[in-house]
């Protein structure tokens, strides 16, 4: 087993302000960026702030970005750089520090709540649904997620833009209206809610131009972009241009009044 | 006096995965206010790692299963020590559990019919278990979260507030279970006073390090399992045992701490994954387990009781994948402990895989796209963590501490704790239901099951009390946060946290790990009194805002507590059953059986750290009832039960 030095920059600070601070650790074989952030807290620094749980890439806590780039700590190994490089560790960008490599990440939790649940079918018993595999395998992609909210962080429609949030889901919530969308036995349409429309008026999805920045980072591999935002976009665009669906909405609007 | 928050509460529920989730939900759904309070982020918890799947008798795969064979095979596995009626009630309402999940937006996999898949697994006559490829944890909590998320939408839409009747504490700590008692005992140490009922529970903010108080009635444990006390294991950090701890402090007894499953097949390299899970799946779908000379080993060692259900030879073995009812299944599908054992013993004899494990293969069983299919994550763990493509070479896999089957004693069908009214436990902190040893599949229905049961009967003793709440006193407060603030206030040569994690660590998994004699056990006990007495002085730096330090020093507390119960009801019980193996004492004793081994606090807690803190009980288990007895067939009782219990 070989062992090394290594010089890790990393940030320390809170909401008050902060900077990087430069370590030199112990670095042994197959380990991953989280080991050593322990191993400072053992050694050099017992109050270093980092969030993390199950350290096997399924629990989506150790989020930070690395050398710039969003990643889980967890499941970046030491052997992908080079041994002289510096490594820099700072904490998520689109969140607000709360102490270090730790973000208050409630935004998220704010966004959750804004997407309409499952809509159970009406009149099918628990034990009485029935899905064929092919018919959830596209939802089922989108459930892989495990909210480490790399590709919130990375979205550029937030990153570096405040005042978007109020109105922008994000990628990880817009992805999550499609999944529902997507559902088999969603009954959202027969209890009056238009989850296509809401993806777009509600949610933000006209936001989203399609640079794929949120695909790149997801640590499960989930095609967001190409398999769930492109998609409602094409069915949120084919709705609202769909004359038969527009005649439908005025009469009913009509009716309503 | 410490000037706290105090919030009121009907019910509040300890822990957010599996169990607490469920128990909330249904707290809420009865009516009540209900905070749910977690060390981690909502939706982190340790159930997202559960792999294989949930077990369930709803005989989607295979008609013959019902929750008769469910039962029968849970009590085997247990080797007859689980809590009956437990394990019947968990048999009979697992189906409906799962069903409802599906009515709260999870995505199963699908049979050819379109019903919910169940797949093989360890222990497990029939395909049982309810899975979504290897993540179903996640798919178990997140649908959880997304009922809760539901939940609060409702109430949002009823009082403009989302969190006015189920709100989540995220990244709190609970240190200390509030009781009432007698007037006058102020000054007495936090839930110590006698007789007391629950009357809250005393947190802080990781993030703030903020003291506050949540009063309520009636409070649900739902803290997970122990395993951070242990070296190698696949727990993540939050297992410290802390359900366990507070049910302790509080008056409350565990039962047989003794058991400890280790999982037989965890990573074992490279050294900073060692004891990450590798989940029984991979053998479920047919993965064998082989030693360096290339031998399927565990035909050698099918262990009399289970002699008639297992192959006789890989041929037949591999023939039951596609014909279950006229073959037997491979052994390499037996309980957990039995695995473990074999690994153990293959490594010990010297016929190892290099990194000192056994080789668990897939690749030369199934194509690469299957594999790929059927466990994803398993593919990408071993691929991004270990550079090993499991679908062109085996893995090295071994023993890893992965659950632990004693817990809080509890009333089979409320959940509520031993003499401590308005305390109830759900989960893997609850005791029992498992025996000495948990099959796979059979925690993620446990959660459902019990956590569901300590929801609603936490619910209704809530009811019973509304109005006239146990009152929470500025005595105890005070006491508690004085405890909490302690490692700010160590004296110079204060001891550092992690330093004395990590020596706890290594006694607990080399003196009371998978294989246990006398001398070690009792080594490990004094080494434990050595550590109590250094964790009361360990002392921490900064200050009280996200502090990992800190939280460590407090959460050593309940570590040593939670294996001093360990280190002493193993070497009390001087036979091997399950997940406690005694090389001194190697055979599965019938005159055992019946006994239970409870855990009670010493009392009044000692002034010395060094002291004794946990003295033993042993208690005879309830009979069978007669009708669940008669599930058997005689011959297979006679090797389990006691003498006495036979002709009773």
């Amino acid at each position: 087993m070989s062992t090394y030095d290594a010089s890790f920059r990393i940030w320390r600070g809170d909401a008050e302000g902060g900077e990087l601070r430069d370590f030199t650790v112990e670095v042994n074989d197959g380990e991953v960026v989280l080991d050593i952030v322990h191993r400072l807290q053992a050694t050099q620094t017992p109050d270093l702030a980092v969030r993390w749980n199950c350290k096997a890439g399924k629990c989506g806590s150790c989020s930070a970005e690395i050398n710039g780039r969003p990643r889980l700590m967890c499941m970046t190994r030491m052997s992908t750089f080079e041994r002289s490089e510096t490594i820099t560790v700072t904490p998520l960008r689109a969140f607000p520090v709360v102490r270090d490599l730790v973000t208050d990440v409630s935004f998220n939790y704010a966004k959750a709540r804004e997407v309409p649940a499952f809509v159970p079918p009406r009149g099918v018993a628990p034990g009485a649904y029935r899905m064929q595999q092919v018919d959830v395998d596209r939802s089922q992609e989108f459930r892989k997620c495990i909210e480490c909210f790399l590709c919130q962080d990375t979205c550029h429609v937030v990153r570096d833009h405040e005042e978007n949030k109020t109105a922008f889901a994000g990628p990880r919530f817009l992805m999550r209206v499609a999944e529902l969308d997507m559902h088999p036995l969603d009954a959202a349409e027969e209890a009056g809610l238009d989850r296509k429309r809401t993806a777009q008026e509600e949610h933000g999805l006209g936001y989203c131009n399609i640079t794929k920045c949120c695909t790149e980072v997801c640590p499960e591999g989930i095609k967001i972009t190409d398999n769930a935002l492109i998609p409602l976009k094409e069915r949120a665009v084919d709705r609202k241009y769909d004359p038969l669906v527009w005649l439908g909405s005025k009469i009913r609007r009509r009716a309503d009044t | 006096m410490a000037q706290v928050d105090r919030q009121q509460w009907d019910v509040v529920v300890v822990g957010a995965g599996g169990a607490g989730l469920r128990a909330a939900i249904e707290a809420r759904e009865r009516g009540k206010r209900t905070a749910v309070i977690c060390k981690s982020l909502f939706g982190k918890a340790h159930t997202v790692m559960a792999e294989g799947g949930i077990a369930a008798s709803m005989g989607n795969v295979n008609e013959g299963d019902n929750w008769q064979v469910h039962f029968r095979d849970t009590m085997r596995g247990g080797k007859f020590l689980n809590q009956w009626r437990m394990a019947e009630l968990h048999a009979k309402e697992a189906p409906d559990r799962v069903w409802e999940l599906e009515t709260w937006g999870a995505l199963f996999d699908r049979t050819p019919d379109g019903r919910i898949s169940q797949r093989n697994f360890g222990g497990h006559e029939y395909p049982r278990l309810a899975h979504v490829g290897d993540r179903t944890g996640l798919e178990l909590i997140r649908t959880l979260q997304q009922k809760i998320v539901q939940l609060q939408q409702e109430d949002f839409k009823e009082y403009g507030d989302h969190e006015a009747r189920l709100k989540v504490f995220q990244e709190c700590t609970v240190t200390r279970v509030l009781k009432d008692g007698e007037p006058g005992a102020a000054g007495a140490p936090p839930g110590r006073r006698p007789g007391g009922r629950v009357s809250g529970v005393f947190c802080y903010e990781r993030e703030s390090g903020r003291f506050f108080v949540l009063e309520a009635p009636a409070v649900v444990l739902a803290t997970g399992g122990i395993g951070k006390s242990f070296k190698t294991t696949s727990n993540s950090w939050e297992y410290t045992g802390d359900g366990h701890a507070l049910a302790l402090l509080a008056g409350a007894p565990l039962l047989n701490m003794e058991f400890v499953q280790f999982h037989p097949t965890g990573m074992v390299w490279p050294p900073s994954v060692k004891g990450i899970l590798v989940t029984e799946s991979v053998r479920g779908d047919g993965g064998v387990l082989r030693n360096s000379e290339g031998k399927r080993f565990m035909f050698d060692y099918v262990p009399d009781v289970f002699k008639e259900k297992y192959a006789e030879s890989e041929e037949e073995g591999d023939r039951w994948y596609e014909d279950p009812d006229h073959n037997r299944r491979p052994p390499e599908l037996l309980p957990r402990d039995e695995v473990a054992r074999a690994i153990n013993s293959e490594v010990k004899a010297g016929r190892g895989s290099p990194h000192g494990g056994v080789f668990l293969d897939v690749s030369t069983r199934m194509p690469a796209e299957r594999i790929r299919r059927r466990l994803p994550s398993m593919y990408h763990q071993f691929k991004e963590l270990a550079d090993v493509d499991i679908t062109a070479e085996p893995m090295e896999v071994g023993p890893t501490c992965h659950y632990v089957m004693g817990g809080i004693a509890v009333d089979s069908d409320t959940a509520a704790t031993v003499g401590v009214p308005g305390l109830f436990a759900a989960g893997e902190v609850a005791g029992g239901m498992h025996g000495s040893n948990r099959l796979g599949g059979n925690s993620l229905s446990d959660l459902l099951v019990f956590g569901r049961r300590a929801g609603l009967h936490a619910a209704a003793y809530a009811d019973g009390l509304a109005g006239a709440p146990p009152a929470v006193s500025q005595a105890e407060i005070d006491a508690a946060a004085e405890e909490a603030l302690a490692p700010f206030h160590a004296a110079e040569g204060a001891e550092n946290p992690y330093t004395l994690h990590q020596e706890l660590q290594t006694t607990m998994n080399d003196l009371v790990g998978i294989i246990r004699r006398e001398g070690e056990m009792a080594e490990a006990l004094e080494k434990l009194a050595g550590l109590r007495a250094r964790a009361a002085r360990a002392g921490v730096e900064g200050h009280r805002q996200f502090n990992p330090g800190w939280h460590l020093a407090l959460d050593l507390r309940n570590m040593l507590l939670v294996s001093e119960c360990v280190a002493r009801a193993a070497l009390e019980r001087t036979e091997s059953r399950g997940g406690h193996t005694r090389e001194d004492c190697p055979a599965m004793e019938r005159g055992w059986r019946p006994v239970n081994l409870l855990c009670r606090p010493v009392e009044p807690a000692p002034g010395d750290p060094a002291a004794d803190r946990i003295v033993l009980e042993r208690t005879r288990t309830e009979p069978v009832r007669p009708d669940l007895l008669a599930l058997f067939e005689k011959e297979e009782l006679v090797k389990y039960l006691a003498e006495e219990e036979l002709y009773e």
